[in-house]
């Protein structure tokens, strides 16, 4: 499938964004200055971007509490992004939800979600909503494969399917699930699964920006067109622990460096398209180096900003009480 | 005007909304019941007690959606849906089923709003049937409403009378908020005189069922009605009983509770959900703070004892709160004498 240029350069600066933006996080947590718990995302940014780019601000997806690739693939703002995760009145959810509920519902993003497994019943809603409004909008649960277990997520599969939702749940399969690997936890396959609910299953690698927009188009069309529900399974590698301060010693000493080397979806991508004869390095280096700024700009305001006052600690529990 | 049982008056109050606002969607195990059944009936139970039947012939398959007997996903899904564009009523059936789905009114539904910073609103209600007296035993017989008034960004209402769950369920679909709507099962054959057109009763505003100068009585739910047959019989023996529904535990209307606190300087509190950390201790705590001076005795409760929902007919109703029991603590609150300090 023939992506637009546009496209391809703005998901290229969308999956540099968020490399930017984690690799960032992760050296200014390390100073002690960023409250909570942080999950990076690094490694993964050519799922989020790539299924992300087959979607508009109609259509809604729900993440995780590795949520931040999510965000920034679906269009929230990274200035108002790191505010939050600095806990500041600017942050997009004004300081009261921090890096695992950053949410926008303007541009269709649902929330990460601290909860395992929390996503995908939501978005069974949020799919029952484009479809009972007829809004042409597809609702896209992103879920690893750790939730891939829960509950919540099997009931889902079958909801989804029972109601022939236009939903899309993709599993983003990064071998681990906190510090237990995914070949202890996950029993069976989960193309069996998919099959077992009656869904079509699409696999890809999630190095590669071009086979996941490709699995995503088709999955997010079918799903579009009335079809009901597929299942994504994407295949990744995080390059940081479950949270930032995991040592991760669960893993073998070069597993990391070998996805680096061989499965950085950033590399690749510019191999393609410089190969191809796309786009120049120099386009390329351009944004990069303007991510960089948005980046620098990103977090020098956000511990510039305000913090939240104590009048709001009361605010905003209920519409109306 | 006219005669309504609590079962007819809620689905009245589902349908007039329905026809009011088309967001407004039904789902639930069986709401309709029957699809895909080898008889091709529709509409086969309205509910699992009857309480929606007629809605899916009104309404169809879009606004009134059977569910697999999965309570995580399609409250789950009703959660996503409220905060998407529609205005979700989910049959939670029997309220002890939330141990399937607390996950996603505790920790979704409920935090939406704060946690986005104010910029989500989430027009869902659950509606589920609580309460003993129907030999349904220990899981099917829980009156879990301090559990969700517990939870800050929920409401929780519980009607006590046909008239009241109208008007209450009808402000229910209403709000913006979240809101646990809980049905007593034994109820649904009360009946009473209900308007036919639709109105609204506010939130967090108590009604007051009986007024008397001696003690106050508050109660909840079908505890509502016990309260007012014991206040009747009081009242002849010459004891003045204000009774006091709260309407819903969340917003309480604490204001009214102290007032009447004030005037009659005795409480009694009457609960039947399990006695730790249920209504009856957050009345008693708010009126021990907020009232302390205005008491002339200790404040009493009349609650179930700490144990489940036991099955035979002789233990529930042992179990259960009753008039006799009200009766006897207002006696005793009456009876109290304060002593003096040598």
């Amino acid at each position: 499938m023939q992506i637009a240029r546009e496209t391809l350069l703005r998901s290229y600066r969308a999956m540099r964004t968020i490399r930017m933006f984690e690799e960032r996080l992760h050296v200014e947590f390390a100073t002690g200055e960023i409250p909570g718990f942080v999950h990076l995302y690094c490694g993964e940014e050519a799922s989020a971007v790539g299924v992300c780019a087959n979607l508009t601000d109609n259509d809604t997806i729900a993440s995780t509490h590795r949520g931040h690739g999510h965000c920034i693939a679906k269009g929230v703002e990274v200035a108002g992004m790191m505010a939050e995760i600095y806990g500041r009145s600017t942050g997009v959810c004004r300081g009261k939800g921090g890096s695992m509920h950053i949410a926008d519902l303007a541009c269709g993003m649902l929330g990460a979600n601290g909860i395992v497994g929390g996503g995908p019943p939501l978005i069974c809603g949020a799919a029952l909503s484009h479809k009972t409004l007829r809004d042409g909008g597809v609702a896209v649960a992103f879920y690893g494969d750790g939730a891939s277990n829960e509950g919540t997520t099997l009931e889902s599969l079958n909801l989804a399917s029972v109601w022939q939702l236009p939903a899309v749940f993709v599993v983003e399969d990064n071998g681990y699930g906190e510090a237990t690997a995914a070949s202890f936890a996950c029993a069976g396959t989960q193309k069996a699964r998919a099959a077992g609910f009656g869904m079509p299953y699409i696999e890809c690698d999630g190095s590669d920006y071009f086979a996941v927009h490709e699995a995503a188009g088709e999955a997010i069309a079918h799903a579009r067109a009335g079809k009901g529900p597929v299942m994504l399974h994407v295949h990744l590698q995080r390059w940081y622990g479950h949270f930032e301060g995991d040592a991760m010693t669960y893993r073998a000493p070069n597993e990391v460096a070998e996805a680096r080397r061989d499965h950085d979806c950033l590399k690749l991508f510019r191999e393609r398209v410089t190969q191809a004869g796309l786009f120049e390095d120099s386009v390329l280096d351009e944004v990069d180096a303007a991510v960089t700024d948005e980046i620098e700009a990103a977090v020098m305001q956000a511990k510039d900003d305000p913090l939240p006052q104590s009048a709001d600690l009361l605010a905003d529990v209920y519409v109306r009480y | 005007m006219s005669k309504k049982s609590f079962r007819q008056a809620i689905n009245e109050a589902l349908r007039q909304e329905m026809r009011r606002d088309p967001t407004v969607i039904l789902m639930g195990e069986d709401v309709a019941g029957g699809r895909g059944g080898s008889a091709g009936t529709q509409d086969a139970w309205g509910g699992v007690l009857g309480v929606t039947k007629g809605l899916y012939e009104e309404f169809g398959e879009t606004r009134v959606l059977d569910t697999p007997i999965t309570e995580a996903s399609y409250i789950g899904a009703a959660a996503g849906a409220a905060v998407t564009g529609l205005r979700p009523v989910a049959e939670l059936m029997f309220v002890d089923f939330v141990g399937c789905c607390l996950d996603q009114i505790m920790n979704q539904a409920a935090k939406f709003r704060y946690m986005f910073g104010g910029k989500a609103r989430t027009p869902l209600v659950i509606r589920a049937m609580y309460g003993a007296g129907f030999n349904a035993a220990a899981q099917h017989s829980q009156a879990l409403y301090p559990l969700f008034t517990h939870i800050p960004g929920l409401k929780v209402v519980i009607p006590s009378s046909p008239y009241e769950a109208k008007g209450l369920l009808i402000s229910a679909i209403r709000d913006d908020d979240p809101v646990i709507f809980l049905e007593n099962k034994v109820m649904y054959d009360v009946e009473e005189d209900v308007p036919d057109e639709p109105y609204a009763i506010p939130f967090g505003e108590a009604n007051l069922t009986r007024e008397g100068d001696d003690v106050t009585i508050v109660a909840f739910g079908r505890m509502v009605g016990m309260a007012n047959e014991a206040a009747d019989r009081l009242a002849k023996k010459g004891i003045g009983c204000t009774v006091i529904d709260p309407r819903t535990t969340s917003p309480l209307d604490s204001e009214t509770i102290l007032d009447c606190v004030a005037d009659t300087g005795r409480l009694v509190i009457v609960d039947e959900s399990s006695p730790r950390c249920n209504m009856a201790t957050d009345i008693a705590a708010l009126v021990a703070e907020e009232a302390f001076d205005s008491l002339r005795a200790p404040i009493r409760r009349v609650v179930p004892p700490h144990t489940p929902v036991p099955f035979a007919t002789v233990l529930e109703t042992l179990y259960m709160p009753s008039v006799e029991k009200i009766e006897a603590a207002v006696t005793a609150t009456m009876n109290h004498r304060v002593t003096e300090k040598v």
